[in-house]
């Protein structure tokens, strides 16, 4: 078993590094561990655990801004700007179900290392999209700072966006400073029942791109819709739009969509309570939940041979118009789709415990282009095949010359990402 | 030009020039080659005009095949490249170099293909802002980002400096709207960056790329979301008798969850020089003045436009002015977008900074600018994008009194420290360039710099892409490669590490 580093300061972080640096030891980067079995499997002579660096450090919110040491729980945040009427804007899911672990578990380092985002994307956009500022240790053993704590800001590269999404692999977080927006007062959704894929698409094209303001568009066919409880009565697939704000403007907003959509299925609505908890489950992937009696999962260590039995899912970011693709090239082997962000974003879970990552990379290609993930595979699977969409050589190279740049010793989470990188 | 010092030119490049001119006509044919004088002089500065510099040829490129080899000649021979949009820059990111090839983008001037289904467009960079809304207007869409100098500025530029607005704090910077590019590195070789999907899967090299000034490659196409234009838009005008009342509005509309399309606060001055510039029916009997423009659907923004009149009565504003039709609220508009101008009539120059505060400090970095206007005898107004804290004030001289520019130069620095000082940052849209190179210290220590530069060195290894921006000491690369690293006993000992 690895050894468990624990820091309990920057000045331990950078300790930390420096001991692996000078003895070429590497170093798995996490917080609390929820994710761990997020990217590609790696083994290391020890992990770095950030959740003892703690903390909200600065939270002003009529600024918008909050800042956090890395190991600050998800959860925490969330509540605290919630008494303030405010929101992490960008939705960022949950892990937990699709993983296997217990819900709520994230901190904010892994938060923006993962660069997590949610039904609110396409109008929102992700974690780094937020991401404002950051001290961070590189794989050098310094500590460094970069971005800053206002709303706008271009001095210098945007190293906190560029950091967003690196997995541990070119520095160690250890405090991050992000937007909070404004939390909107009420929802609703509007619900269209009973259209195939590509149908949807259609609708869910039209609704976003028009004047009403559709903070969310999902579609799930109806063997994915019967797993969540707010629309499985439909028994029928489920193309929802979410509509956020104040009340006379919902009002207004869905009587002009009904009135456009109405011609094109059965029209249903979710009131503010249910709508919370559908979005949720869309966010969070629950119809494609790991069974909740797994024994004990995802402790640093264990690596998650329990993922050994799941299926596999995967994650994939296509044009919008082109999500249906996917869902129909994959359905043919027995995989089921869920579509969010208007289609561009599917989730689809695998007929069996095999990735069958050619087949997924084919239908990637054929719909034009954009990039597909593995996200629950188990370790064998994880180690073997490219987890991320594989890179071309030029941007390849890129890529490495950033890890030599940042962590020359290969000391970070090295491979995580990428095989060498 | 002032006290600015750039990199010194390479001697066997000036001395090579006649060569490195036919050279390059052989791969830009036709007129893409301009070595004169006379020709060059148009592209001697950008927005900065108070910094001027002969390149050492202008490159007119039309094809990325052609930046492709233009590039790797460059990079072969060891000649610096400046990339340039239309020049518009506001922090010098397009001054030429003496002894650098002038890249200018402008014939890369068509947009290649518009998709309203996935609401993206794909465009050459040479396109102007206002020219991608102005594209897909008939369909009700436009592009969100929305600089003050859009019908000029292209979007390859945007693209390099992360180009803000007034509506940013809700639709965001470029960045946030940005889907992909096609981009040639230094090397001449040609990468793809994201496209029309959201995210990329791994590691973002876009978000990198986005704001990177020139400093990492040459974009040649670049692909943007649009997005439905607002079904409606109001503005109301708010007059407040100080500027501790207006930023106390600002903060209660936010506090009150409302994000207004677009909050701006001009000072006292600005507000004077806008009404005679152009008689846009402010009021000239207050301290500070805010536009709050709500956009959205109809029912939203009149449900708005009420609560904003409430916070800003309840926090003593001296008028109140909604607007009732789109003529009025582009009346409201029009003394704002004319602030510029209107300051050029009443100075004959002036220096617009860019810094950004924490909201809160601003009624102290108000008072604080008044001391320096006093201490270095200049006057200064000041236009504020209210929401997100991005100060402009515009510093007033005559270039023609001698050693005023410098004392100009003076007073912004001052005031951009005074930014940092704060809590705040030296540039909110403008990009550092060469204007605010020199002060990056004040932000960034040494070893921030250098992991900035590590990221250059990914990309330009030999610093030939715009060196002399941005970074005060441009660092070798190999140099920066080295590490140095003692110690290496098992960290913190006393901690149970299982």
């Amino acid at each position: 078993m690895s050894e468990r580093l624990c820091p309990r300061d920057e000045a331990d972080v950078v300790e930390a590094v420096r001991w692996a640096v000078a003895n070429e030891r590497t170093l798995d980067v996490a917080g609390s561990g929820s994710k761990s079995s997020l990217g590609r499997h790696i083994q290391t002579d020890a992990t770095l655990e950030l959740k003892g660096l703690t903390g909200v450090t600065l939270y002003e919110p009529e600024e918008l801004v909050l800042s956090a040491r890395a190991g600050t729980s998800v959860a925490e945040i969330e509540a605290l700007v919630a008494a303030s009427r405010q929101m992490l804007a960008f939705e960022p899911m949950d892990f937990g179900p699709l993983l296997g672990v217990a819900s709520g578990g994230g901190t904010l380092g892994g938060l923006i290392a993962c660069n997590l985002a949610g039904p609110r994307r396409p109008s929102a956009g992700a974690a780094r999209d937020h991401a404002l500022g950051l001290r961070a240790v590189s794989g050098r053993a310094e500590a460094f700072k970069a971005g800053g704590r206002v709303v706008k800001n271009v001095t210098g590269y945007d190293l906190p966006r560029g950091l967003s999404g690196s997995y541990g692999t070119l520095a160690a977080f250890t405090e991050l400073t992000i937007k909070v927006l404004p939390r909107p007062e009420t929802v609703e959704t509007l619900l269209v029942l009973g259209l195939d894929d590509a149908a949807a698409a259609g609708v869910m094209s039209s609704a976003v791109g028009s004047y009403y303001d559709v903070s969310g568009a999902a579609h799930l066919p109806a063997e994915v819709a019967a797993h969540i409880p707010a629309v499985a009565r439909a028994g029928m697939a489920v193309t929802a739009l979410r509509l956020e704000g104040v009340q006379p403007s919902i009002l207004h907003r869905r009587g002009k969509l009904e009135a456009m959509l109405r011609a094109h299925g059965t029209l249903s609505f979710l009131d503010a309570d249910a709508s919370r908890a559908f979005w949720q489950a869309v966010r969070d992937v629950e119809p494609f939940a790991a069974p909740e009696n797994l024994g004990p999962r995802g402790k640093p260590g264990d690596e998650g041979a329990y993922l050994e039995n799941l299926k596999a899912v995967w994650r994939v970011s296509v044009a919008p118009m082109a999500g249906p693709s996917i869902g129909a090239a994959l359905r043919e082997m027995g995989a089921m789709s869920l579509y969010d962000w208007a289609g561009g974003l599917v989730w689809v879970q695998m007929p069996g415990t095999e990735p069958l990552t050619a087949r997924v990379r084919a239908a990637v290609t054929d719909a034009g282009g954009g990039h597909a993930t593995l996200i629950r595979a188990s370790a064998a699977a994880r180690a073997g095949e490219e987890v991320f969409q594989p890179l071309d050589a030029l941007t390849g190279g890129l890529i490495a010359r950033m890890k030599d740049g940042f962590d020359p010793g290969r000391v970070l989470s090295p491979g995580r990402m990428y095989a060498g990188v | 030009m002032s006290g600015l010092v750039m990199p010194a030119p390479k001697a066997d490049v000036l001395a090579r020039r006649a060569q490195i001119i036919a050279d390059l006509r052989a791969l830009v044919p036709g007129e893409g080659v301009i070595d004169t004088e006379a020709e060059m002089r148009p592209f001697e500065s950008d927005g900065v005009t108070a910094y001027r510099q002969l390149p050492l040829v202008v490159v007119l490129p039309s094809t990325t095949a052609q930046v492709s080899q233009v590039l790797a000649y460059a990079n072969a021979n060891g000649i610096p490249v400046v990339p340039r949009g239309a020049g518009t820059s506001l922090s010098g990111g397009a001054l030429p170099l003496e002894d650098g090839i002038l890249l200018g983008m402008g014939k890369f001037n068509r947009i290649l293909d518009i998709d309203f289904a996935n609401r993206t467009v794909v465009t050459q960079p040479g396109v102007t802002n206002l020219g991608i809304t102005n594209a897909v207007a008939d369909n009700g869409f436009y592009y969100a980002p929305d600089p003050s100098s859009q019908i000029a500025c292209t979007i390859g530029g945007n693209v390099g400096e992360n180009s803000g607005g007034v509506h940013c704090l809700k639709y965001g910077l470029t960045t946030n709207n940005v889907l992909g590019v096609e981009m040639v590195l230094i090397s001449g070789e040609i990468v793809r960056l994201g496209g029309k999907h959201l995210d990329s899967g791994g590691l973002d090299l876009l978000g990198l790329i986005v704001g990177s000034e020139g400093l990492l490659g040459v974009v040649t196409e670049v692909t943007v979301r649009i997005l439905k234009k607002p079904e409606t838009a109001r503005a109301v005008l708010l007059g407040f008798p100080s500027s501790e009342a207006a930023g106390a509005c600002v903060a209660a509309i936010i506090a009150a969850g409302i994000i207004p399309g677009g909050m701006e606060m001009m000072d006292k001055m600005m507000v004077h020089a806008a009404e005679a510039f152009l008689g846009a029916g402010y009021p000239l009997d207050v301290e500070a003045l805010l536009i709050v423009e709500l956009d959205g659907p109809e029912a939203e923004v009149n449900h708005l436009i009420d609560r904003v009149a409430e916070i800003g009565n309840g926090l003593g504003c001296m008028t109140l002015r909604a607007s009732t039709s789109e003529e009025e609220r582009v009346a409201f508009w029009a003394g704002r977008k004319a602030a510029f101008p209107a300051v050029g009539r009443i100075s004959p120059d002036y220096l617009c900074m860019d810094g950004t505060i924490p909201r809160k400090a601003l009624p102290l970095v108000l008072r604080r600018m008044e001391e320096m206007s006093e201490k270095y005898g200049l006057r200064c107004g000041n236009v504020f994008h209210a929401g997100d804290g991005n100060l402009h004030p515009l510093i007033c001289y005559d270039a023609n009194t001698p050693g005023e520019l410098e004392k100009a130069e003076a007073f912004g620095a001052d005031i951009l420290l005074l930014c940092v000082e704060v809590g705040g940052v030296l540039t909110g849209e403008h990009g550092v360039g060469v204007e605010k190179r020199d002060l990056m210290p004040s932000m960034f220590n040494e070893i921030d710099l250098d992991h900035q530069q590590r990221l250059k060195c990914a990309f330009d290894p030999e610093a030939l892409l715009n060196p002399g921006k941005v970074f005060p000491v441009l660092r070798r690369c190999a140099e920066l490669g080295r590490m140095h690293v003692s110690g290496g006993k098992l960290p913190f000992p006393d901690l149970p590490r299982f």
